[in-house]
């Protein structure tokens, strides 16, 4: 009886998967301590939004404002600009990015000489690795009133476009870099896709003296479909995120251009770097990250039932 | 069923004798591939056109280039430019600190998230399940920039800190999972074997996982790296001590202000004289050229690998 007791109670401290692994969760230790900080702290400051926040009382010690930070934001008209460019931008990104992205896919797969595609592809794929501090600074060479691409404008007898004080024309300018910047390098993963279509497929339609044409718009683009709309619905998930890192390096304080440029995350950064307000700035960013959040669950709930084994998660 | 049989061994039959026969191809095939090519080719192009233009311009001489603007052939070449950015110090200094939070972040981030990525693979502990989700969470929901403001200045005080570049940034959860599917396909007979051995959880992974894995873990490194050396936002929000900028910090205020440029070329210039104007424009350039270097250099070195890595972990993800 009591050699059974003690043989239980040994084997009980042995339960605990923490203790007899312990070595595993000592690996695991440094992320979760990182995440904790870096990513459960911060959630922990949306009390902020709800409060007159003062750092030297602290999160919990500053005086309770109740909607009073969102009242605040929502009485400007700024929130519905700033939400709208946010939107608009993103999705324009988006759909330019994905069919240029497609567009060069079906390009490099079509074309069977390796040694061509192979170069094309690592100098398309160049730009996405270097930061947009760097790409603003290039395209001032290319923007700036005496810049190239007014040169070729006038060559062909346009008007110039002054870049840096018209707001209209950024959106534009914004898809033409990106699709500079990013697709060669989004193109990879439909790529993989498209090599991974079976190839007896191509060799039936041939037979059948189905064109390249045809094939590229019967075979391939239907069989990519599924990457295609699983991409898509990932991009949306993000779209209330603004763009920060382009944007802020192309149109900076430039405020002649914030009507067209101006995202939630810029207005967001100029309102941490120039207010005091840490409260109303996190009711800012509250409202961006449950809209996002809301967002990113429903394409995901989509993208799970469109396709059970391709869901994102 | 017999004719269904008959039908099949005449299409492979023909399937055969099709690859033998040189494969035909019709005038729209034709031109379609060529539309291809040229297209291409023109893409590829205007991907290079930028780097080549502004390589050139920052050899080229500052009066002529404002007096012409930017062309292939300037009229005068000049290295005043580079021969000013040798004595800009605060590029140097940015130089440091950029080449110390890559590699010490990158080693770093690298380190966490491997050991992460091992224990959540395949089923080695317990709680697996909820570790993936605290994790997993945090794709979906965060405090923002505003949370991480009032953590980093209020909490952690690491403003003006080289360190608000590293810590934040030590674990990726995205790469985690990546590397976490590829772990997943070492074989669990090869960790078995080494355990039997009586190697422990840490030497089996250095000794059999990571070998089998890198091109994911070099795929994570350069992802890593990169996104270290482009950074430039942090320093925006938290730095306000000169010596403590980026590189990209200093080209985000390089774009913005043509004045910082000047200030930065009267400071290089030194004691080489005033005889000649400061080359802002050309230095900016200049200062472009210098920090996409080291990325150019490593990039073709890398690229085998991150294609394979990518694959494998981005299609599955």
């Amino acid at each position: 009886m009591s050699d059974d007791k003690s043989v239980k109670k040994k084997t009980s401290l042995k339960d605990f998967d923490v203790i007899r692994k312990w070595p595993l969760y000592l690996m695991l230790f440094p992320a979760v301590l990182a995440i904790f900080i870096f990513s459960y702290i911060p959630m922990v400051g949306i009390v902020v939004a709800f409060e007159r926040y003062d750092p030297f009382k602290g999160m919990f010690g500053s005086p309770w404002l109740g909607l009073e930070n969102f009242k605040f934001f929502f009485s400007g008209s700024s929130w519905l600009t700033v939400t709208v460019n946010t939107l608009y931008l993103n999705i324009i990104f988006i759909v330019s990015g994905t069919i240029a992205s497609i567009i060069v896919a079906v390009m490099m797969t079509e074309i069977r000489n390796k040694a061509f595609s192979k170069t094309a592809q690592t100098i398309m794929t160049l730009p996405n690795f270097i930061s947009w501090a760097t790409v603003a600074l290039f395209s001032l060479i290319f923007l700036a009133e005496d810049g190239i691409v007014n040169k070729v404008i006038e060559m062909f007898g346009g008007d110039p476009v002054a870049f840096y004080s018209d707001p209209v024309v950024w959106p534009a300018t914004f898809c033409v870099i990106r699709i500079w910047k990013g697709a060669g390098w989004g193109a990879i993963v439909y790529m993989a896709a498209i090599m991974g279509i079976d190839s007896s497929v191509y060799e039936a339609a041939k037979m059948d003296g189905a064109s390249r044409f045809q094939c590229i718009f019967r075979i391939t683009l239907p069989m990519i479909s599924n990457t295609i709309i699983l991409l898509f619905l990932m991009s949306v998930g993000g779209i209330f995120r603004g763009d920060f890192a382009m944007i802020y390096p192309f149109i900076g304080d430039n405020a002649t251009l914030f009507p067209t440029t101006d995202v939630i995350d810029t207005y967001l950064f100029r309102a941490l770097r120039t207010s005091n307000n840490m409260g109303s700035n996190m009711a800012i960013n509250l409202y961006q990250n449950i809209l996002g959040f809301l967002l990113v669950f429903g394409a995901n709930y989509i993208a799970r039932r469109f396709s059970r084994e391709s869901a994102i998660f | 069923m017999e004719e269904m049989i008959q039908t099949e061994t005449v299409l492979s039959e023909e399937k055969k004798s099709h690859k033998h026969r040189k494969p035909k191809s019709t005038l729209s095939d034709k031109i379609l591939i060529t539309v291809f090519y040229v297209t291409s080719t023109l893409f590829g192009l205007m991907c290079l056109y930028p780097f080549v233009q502004v390589l050139i311009s920052s050899f080229a001489d500052e009066k002529a280039l404002l007096a012409e603007g930017y062309k292939l052939v300037p009229s005068k070449w000049s290295l005043d430019a580079y021969r000013v950015l040798v004595n800009a110090n605060e590029i140097w200094t940015s130089y440091g600190v950029t080449l110390f939070i890559t590699i010490v972040g990158t080693l770093l981030t690298l380190f966490i998230t491997v050991m992460a990525a091992y224990v959540l693979s395949g089923n080695k502990i317990k709680y697996k399940n909820f570790f993936n989700f605290f994790f997993y969470f945090t794709m979906l929901f965060n405090g923002g920039l505003v949370g991480s403001f009032i953590l980093i200045s209020d909490i952690l005080h690491l403003t003006n800190s080289i360190w608000v570049y590293i810590l934040p940034a030590s674990f990726n959860v995205w790469n985690c999972f990546l590397l976490r599917n590829f772990f997943a396909e070492v074989p669990e007979a090869l960790i078995e074997s080494g355990k039997l051995d009586g190697a422990s959880d840490i030497t089996v992974l250095f000794r059999i996982v990571l070998p089998l894995s890198l091109p994911a873990i070099a795929t994570i490194g350069l992802f890593s790296a990169v996104a270290f050396w482009n950074e430039w936002g942090l320093g925006l929000l938290y730095i306000t001590d000169e010596r403590l900028y980026t590189l990209q910090y200093q080209i985000v205020r390089l774009v913005q202000s043509i004045d910082a440029a000047s200030n930065m070329a009267n400071s290089g210039m030194g004691n080489m004289g005033t005889t000649f104007e400061p080359p802002a424009n050309t230095l900016r350039l200049a200062t472009a050229i210098i920090t996409i270097g080291p990325i150019i250099l490593l990039y073709p070195f890398l690229q085998k690998y991150f294609v394979s890595g990518l694959k494998v972990g981005g299609v599955k993800g």
